[in-house]
C-alpha cells in the first residue's frame, strides 16, 4: 500500500517566463503522496492550486523541478500512459460534460483509450453504479442537477479504473446537498477501492475529512500535516485568508467565553458530544 | 410558439421508424428527395402522398401534431399555391371573377407543387423527429467514413456537431440569464424602435461570447485530461446496427421509384 503515487520535487512554474516581475504561480514546491491517501490542497484564490493540478497530469510542464507520477517521470512520452491512470474532475459541472447523454459521457475516456465495445458497456455500468447514477444512463446533461452532473463526471473519471483521482474544486459550485452527495460518493469509493484522492477545496469542512492537508500561500507550501495539526495553528490560517472549520471556530469562541473545552474538534458532532457529556458531569 | 415548432426536434418513441438504423434513415431521405421529382401527373403525385402518409403512420407520430408543428411551413405552402394559381396563364379558364382569372394549368401546377413540398417536409421532419441528434451525427459520421481517404476530417466534424448540439440548451439557459441580468440593469430588448432593440442586443452577445470561449477552453482541458487525442485509435461506444428493416426500407424505396417511373407520363 505504501508505494508513492505522485511526487513533486522542487517544482517551479510561471505562466510568464519572460516577465521577471510576475511571481511564479508555483515556487519550489515539493511533496509526495502515497497510494491510498486522501490529500486536501487548500489555499486562497490564486495560490496556485489549479496550477499544481495541471502540473500533476501534464497539462503543464514545470520550468524547473521534477514531477513523477505512477512511478514514471512526467514527459511527452509517458504523458498519455500516466493520464490513463488518473482521473480529474473540475469545478464547472457544465463545462466538462462532453457526451450527449450520461452514458456517452462516461464512455468518452474509454473511447479515447481504445477500449473494446463489450468492455465499455460493462465499465460504463460499473462506474455509474459506483456513483449511484445508473438510473440516469440516457439522461441529457441539462436534465441533471449540478451534483448529479459532478457524480457523472466522477464516473467518467472512474471508468478507466484510475489509481488517482484529482478533484479541482469539484464541489464549489454546488449547493450544500449536491456537495454532500459528491463528498459521500468519494468517501464510499475510497472505502470500496482504496483510491488515492487529491481534493482541491475552499471548504474546510471537506478538507477536515482528508488524511493530510497541504496549505498553499502565494505559490509556496505554507503548512502540511494532518487536519488536527494544521488547524491547531488557527491564527496563522486566518492570516492566509483561510477560515477554520465551524466546530473549531466555535471551540475558540467558547474558550474565550470561559467554557472549558478539552479537545480540538473537527466536526460539529464531536464538539456537541464533548459539550453535552461535560455538561452532564457537572 | 417555439415550443410548438418541430423543426429539428426529437420525440423519443419505439416505433419501427424510431428503431431503424440512422444511416438507413438518412440515405432514405436523400434518395426520397430525388425520387420525388420523378412524379409528374395526378396518379404519381397521389402515390407519393399515399406513401408519405404510410411512413407517418409507421412512425406513430400523430398527423395532427405534425400539421400543427409545421404551421409556418403551411403558410409558405399556401402562399406559393396562390402564386401559381394567379400567375400561370395556360390551359382553359376555369373561373373568372372580375379581373381575376384562374386557369386549369395554374391549379394543376399549384396542387402538384404543394404536394411535392408537403411530402418533402413530412419525410425530413419524420427523420429528425424519430432520430436523436446524436444518432444522426453517428449516422453521418459512418456514412461519410469513406471520405476520410481524401482527408475530410469526418470524425472531427461529427464531434463538433455533437458538442454543439450538447451545448445548445446550456447556452440557451445562459442567454436567458444574461437577458434577465441586463434587464435588471434597465436594458430593454422587447420594445422600442428596431434600431434601439438591435443596439440592446450587443450587451447580450458579448457576455455570451466571453462565456462560450471560457466554456470551450474548459471543455478542451476536460477532454485532454480524459485522453482525447483525435480520432486515431479510438473505439466507439455507440454501435450502429443495420438490420432487416433497414434493408427492407431501401427495397421499399426502390419499389416506389419503379412504380412512379411506370405511371409517369
Ligand atoms: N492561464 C493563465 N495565464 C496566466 N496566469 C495564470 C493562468 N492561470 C493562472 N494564472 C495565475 O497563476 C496564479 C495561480 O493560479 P491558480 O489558478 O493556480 O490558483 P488557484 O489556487 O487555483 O486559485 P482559485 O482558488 O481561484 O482557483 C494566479 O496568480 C493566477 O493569476
Ligand atoms: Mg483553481
Amino acid at each position: 500500500m505504501n508505494s508513492i503515487i505522485m511526487s513533486l520535487e522542487n517544482v517551479t512554474f510561471t505562466y510568464a517566463p519572460e516577465d521577471e516581475s510576475v511571481r511564479p504561480a508555483v515556487a519550489d514546491l515539493s511533496f509526495t503522496i502515497e497510494e491510498g491517501e486522501w490529500i486536501a490542497l487548500v489555499g486562497h484564490n490564486g495560490s496556485g492550486k489549479s496550477t499544481i493540478a495541471k502540473l500533476m497530469n501534464g497539462l503543464l510542464f514545470p520550468n524547473s523541478g521534477k514531477v513523477t507520477a505512477m512511478g514514471k517521470p512526467m514527459s511527452e512520452e509517458t504523458l498519455w500512459d500516466i493520464r490513463s491512470q488518473m482521473g480529474m474532475v473540475f469545478q464547472n459541472p457544465d463545462n466538462q460534460f462532453v457526451g450527449a447523454t450520461v452514458q456517452d459521457d462516461v464512455a468518452f475516456a474509454l473511447e479515447n483509450n481504445g477500449v473494446p465495445h463489450e468492455e465499455m458497456v460493462v465499465r460504463v455500468k460499473e462506474s455509474l453504479r459506483q456513483v449511484k447514477m445508473e438510473d440516469y444512463m440516457d439522461q441529457e446533461p441539462h436534465h441533471l442537477s449540478g451534483g448529479q452532473k459532478q457524480r457523472v463526471a466522477i464516473a467518467g473519471a472512474l471508468a478507466l479504473r484510475p489509481r488517482l483521482l484529482i478533484l479541482d474544486e469539484a464541489t464549489s459550485m454546488l449547493d450544500p446537498q449536491g456537495r454532500m452527495e459528491v463528498i459521500e460518493t468519494i468517501r464510499e469509493l475510497r472505502k470500496a477501492t482504496g483510491l488515492t484522492v487529491i481534493s482541491i477545496t475552499h471548504d474546510l469542512e471537506e478538507a477536515a475529512l482528508a488524511d493530510r492537508l497541504i496549505v498553499m500561500n502565494q505559490g509556496h507550501k505554507q503548512l502540511e500535516g494532518s487536519p488536527e495539526q494544521v488547524f491547531r495553528s488557527g491564527s496563522e490560517l486566518i492570516k492566509l485568508g483561510l477560515d477554520l472549520p465551524f466546530a473549531m471556530r466555535m471551540t475558540h469562541l467558547l474558550r474565550k467565553e470561559g467554557v472549558d473545552i478539552k479537545g480540538e474538534h473537527m466536526t460539529e458532532d464531536e464538539l456537541v458530544d464533548e459539550l453535552w457529556t461535560s455538561y452532564s458531569k457537572m | 410558439m417555439i415550443e410548438k415548432m418541430i423543426f429539428g426536434r426529437y420525440i423519443p418513441g419505439d416505433s419501427i421508424v424510431h428503431r431503424m438504423d440512422p444511416r438507413a434513415k438518412i440515405l432514405f431521405v436523400f434518395i426520397f428527395i430525388a425520387v420525388v421529382f420523378v412524379a409528374n401527373n395526378a396518379l404519381t403525385y397521389g402515390i407519393l402522398l399515399g406513401f408519405t402518409l404510410f411512413v407517418v403512420f409507421l412512425s406513430k407520430i400523430r398527423l395532427y401534431f405534425l400539421v400543427t408543428g409545421l404551421k409556418p411551413v403551411f403558410i409558405l405552402l399556401i402562399f406559393t399555391f396562390l402564386l401559381h394559381i394567379f400567375f400561370t396563364r395556360e390551359g382553359d379558364v376555369l373561373l373568372s371573377i372580375g379581373f381575376i382569372e384562374i386557369y386549369e394549368e395554374g391549379l394543376r401546377q399549384g396542387i402538384f407543387l404543394s404536394v411535392r413540398f408537403l411530402v418533402l417536409v413530412f419525410i425530413t421532419s419524420i427523420l429528425t423527429l424519430t432520430t436523436s441528434p446524436i444518432s444522426i451525427t453517428d449516422g453521418i459520421e459512418t456514412l461519410l467514413g469513406p471520405f476520410k481517404r481524401v482527408k475530410l476530417p469526418v470524425h472531427e466534424l461529427a464531434l463538433m456537431m455533437s458538442i454543439s448540439l450538447r451545448f445548445i440548451p446550456t447556452l440557451m439557459d445562459e442567454t436567458g440569464k444574461i437577458m434577465k441580468a441586463q434587464m435588471a440593469r434597465g436594458s430593454d430588448i422587447s420594445s422600442g424602435p428596431v434600431k434601439e432593440r438591435i443596439k440592446a442586443v450587443v450587451p447580450l452577445l458579448i457576455p455570451l461570447f466571453v462565456s462560450a470561449f471560457k466554456r470551450a477552453e474548459d471543455l478542451a482541458t476536460a477532454m485532454e485530461v480524459r485522453g482525447y487525442r483525435g480520432g486515431e485509435g479510438r473505439t466507439r461506444y455507440r454501435q450502429l446496427d443495420w438490420g432487416f428493416k433497414d434493408t427492407f426500407s431501401m427495397a421499399l424505396l426502390v419499389g416506389l421509384t419503379a412504380v412512379l417511373w411506370y405511371y409517369r407520363t
